[in-house]
């Protein structure tokens, strides 16, 4: 007995854990239960196949389905000095950022790219919720600015996929003073008379929605995503009471005029085309399948008819 | 007089020479004088000391103080011809925020401020100083009324924060917020701001993205409450000492980090102790400010203050 419990079954056992479920091939749908094999999830942009319930996506897998051919270029961000307070909590803020950059791969909040969406040249900018929850603070303020100035630069619209706890606490003061620092951002896109059109992805809260987050030309938000400026807890904790059923989710803040649209993420591609095109005052889409951009060709160029008037 | 937790020694000794005086006072012929003169000087003495090198907590204690002077105090005694201006068109009027036309010195100014109340009928009615989105539009209306007709603006922050409450939320508050900022920046006219008490995050930085930003010795500007950062850091509310001295809210800090202009200095024992002193030097601060930036054009004031806010944060504590 001791021989095959102790290691006979062991053998057996880690044999076919290893072999049957390496781990995140599966995923189950935290709303319905479903579970959902990666690639299909994957495949559908990280909606659930079953009951359409949006999870997070990051904003590289977000681009390479967003770009024509998945291709974009990287707008470089300039590092901002790190941990500016000297910042401790129960862990020092420069720990919390190694351990954020090795859990995400990344090296901070927000991702800034530049190329075409359906032959339409962008700016685009995603926050990235894994990485200390999107929290805004320098590097995020930073992002913004140099978003912004490449779509100036290049006269092109710029369009943000928001998702954030707030502001980053780490950089106190610091952090808040992003919130006009952004705002600056958006005025230079309306000076330039660029397009700017914000995507609320769940969620996106505090100094963030508080600032750049609320000031597009055209606000869409993905289904069921948070979207406020304190969260429910706290609003609970205030006024004593239990809020409603959906309270400041997507379709709550449409019914309330904060928003434009709720769109659906797989749909969401096509409905910025036609926004962003007619914004510049561009030629319709073309219709049906576009042909795949030659692999040589620079993704940042943009592509002839379609400079903006 | 209302004393704080580490004003209680400072309380006693108080205590005691009002308290001999008192008996002086019944019976004739007592002379406790030179005794009580003695506990004076050792209650200034050691209000000298406590307020020498305030602990960030105790900047926040003292920045949040009943008896510290409010925005409708400044406006009464600094502003002549005030004339107050209600309601954003819109929904409501919001109390929690001062608005409207007065002088100072004589010139014309749109005078914006939160007012938390000095008692509890007040405090309710001004909400505690924490606007709800209609008082973020009024500010916008009244900033965009000063932009028209080339008004400076003035504004005084004293706030915990925008109101976290249902309603505000489902008008928009963090619109109202992000729409206030953006009129900020957009005014052709000279705007100075001053932290008088809590520069309570978002709440504070709808109406003080400004040309000149100035802060009373002891006031403190955060983007998160102690409270609240110990709360979601520390998982437990009481470590607000460890975060007031994490989040460098204090004007000493903020003025090493750029974020402000300057510091007004508070008599000593703060300003709940000389209001009067307190609101004069608030007043020379704003009319010097202003006057640094009377004469700029329109442009130059968007421009410097769109550079001032992207600039900052460019240096950390080190610098």
């Amino acid at each position: 007995m001791n021989w095959i419990s102790n290691y006979v079954r062991p053998t057996i056992n880690s044999l076919f854990s290893r072999r049957e479920t390496p781990e995140n091939l599966w995923t189950k749908c935290p709303e319905c239960g479903t579970m959902l094999f990666h690639r299909e999830l994957k495949d559908n942009l990280n909606v659930c196949t079953s009951c359409d319930h949006h999870m997070p996506i990051r904003p590289r897998a977000r681009f390479e389905r967003l770009f024509d051919g998945g291709i974009f270029t990287e707008v470089p961000v300039p590092a901002p000095i790190p941990d500016p307070l000297g910042f401790r909590d129960q862990k020092k803020y420069p720990d919390r950022m190694k351990a954020a950059q090795k859990a995400t791969a990344e090296k901070e909040a927000m991702l800034v790219a530049e190329g075409e969406m359906g032959r339409t040249p962008i700016v685009a900018a995603a926050q990235d919720f894994d990485f200390m929850a999107g929290s805004m603070g320098m590097y995020v303020g930073n992002a913004m600015v140099a978003a912004a100035e490449r779509a100036v630069q290049k006269k092109r619209p710029l369009i943000v996929f928001t998702a954030a706890g707030g502001a980053r606490m780490q950089e106190g003061i610091l952090s808040l003073m992003q919130m006009p620092r952004t705002t600056v951002a958006v005025e230079m896109l309306k000076e330039a008379r660029l397009p700017y059109i914000t995507v609320l992805t769940h969620p996106t809260t505090g100094g963030v929605t508080a600032s750049y987050a609320m000031l597009g030309d055209v606000q869409i938000a993905e289904p069921q995503a948070l979207i406020c400026f304190a969260g429910p807890r706290v609003i609970e904790q205030t006024i004593r009471e239990k809020l409603p059923e959906g309270f400041q989710r997507a379709e709550y803040l449409l019914d309330h005029g904060m928003l434009d649209r709720v769109t659906h993420r797989k749909k969401l591609r096509e409905e910025l085309i036609l926004i962003t095109r007619m914004l510049m005052r561009a030629t319709p889409p073309v219709a049906g399948d576009l042909p795949a951009p030659p692999p040589s060709a620079a993704p940042a160029a943009p592509a002839a008819g379609t400079a903006p008037a | 007089m209302n004393y704080l937790d580490f004003e209680k020694p400072l309380a006693e000794i108080e205590g005691k020479a009002e308290e001999l005086r008192a008996l002086a006072r019944q019976n004739k012929g007592m002379d406790v004088e030179k005794e009580a003169a003695a506990l004076d000087k050792k209650a200034e003495q050691l209000l000298r000391d406590l307020y020498k090198d305030l602990t960030p907590w105790r900047k926040c204690q003292v920045a949040r103080h009943p008896d510290r002077p409010h925005c409708k105090d400044y406006i009464d005694a600094l502003f002549t011809e005030w004339t107050p201006l209600a309601g954003d068109r819109n929904f409501a009027e919001d109390l929690a925020v001062m608005g409207g036309l007065a002088r100072l010195d004589d010139k014309p100014v749109v005078v914006i401020g939160h007012e938390k109340g000095h008692d509890t009928k007040t405090r309710i009615e001004r909400n505690f100083g924490m606007a709800r989105p209609e008082g973020y539009r009024k500010a916008i209306r009244l900033m965009d009324l000063a932009d028209r007709f080339g008004l400076p603006v003035v504004t005084l922050i004293d706030t915990p924060g925008a109101y976290p409450g249902k309603g505000a939320e489902e008008r928009g508050q963090s619109e109202a917020i992000a729409r206030s900022t953006q009129t900020c920046l957009r005014l052709r006219v000279p705007m100075v701001t001053v932290v008088i008490g809590e520069g309570g995050s978002g709440g504070a930085v709808a109406f003080a993205t400004a040309n000149r930003v100035l802060m009373l010795e002891h006031a403190i500007y955060s983007v998160i409450s102690p409270e609240g950062c110990a709360s979601i850091l520390w998982k437990d509310a009481e470590k607000m000492r460890e975060a007031a001295e994490a989040l460098r809210l204090t004007a000493q800090d903020l003025m090493k980090l750029g974020v402000i202009d300057a510091i007004v200095p508070e008599p000593v024992g703060g300003a709940q102790r000389d209001r009067a002193a307190t609101i004069t030097a608030v007043g020379k601060a704003i009319g010097k400010a202003l006057g640094e930036l009377s004469g700029k054009s329109g442009d130059k004031l968007v421009a410097d203050r769109r550079r001032k806010f992207l600039d900052m944060g460019a240096r950390g504590l080190a610098a």
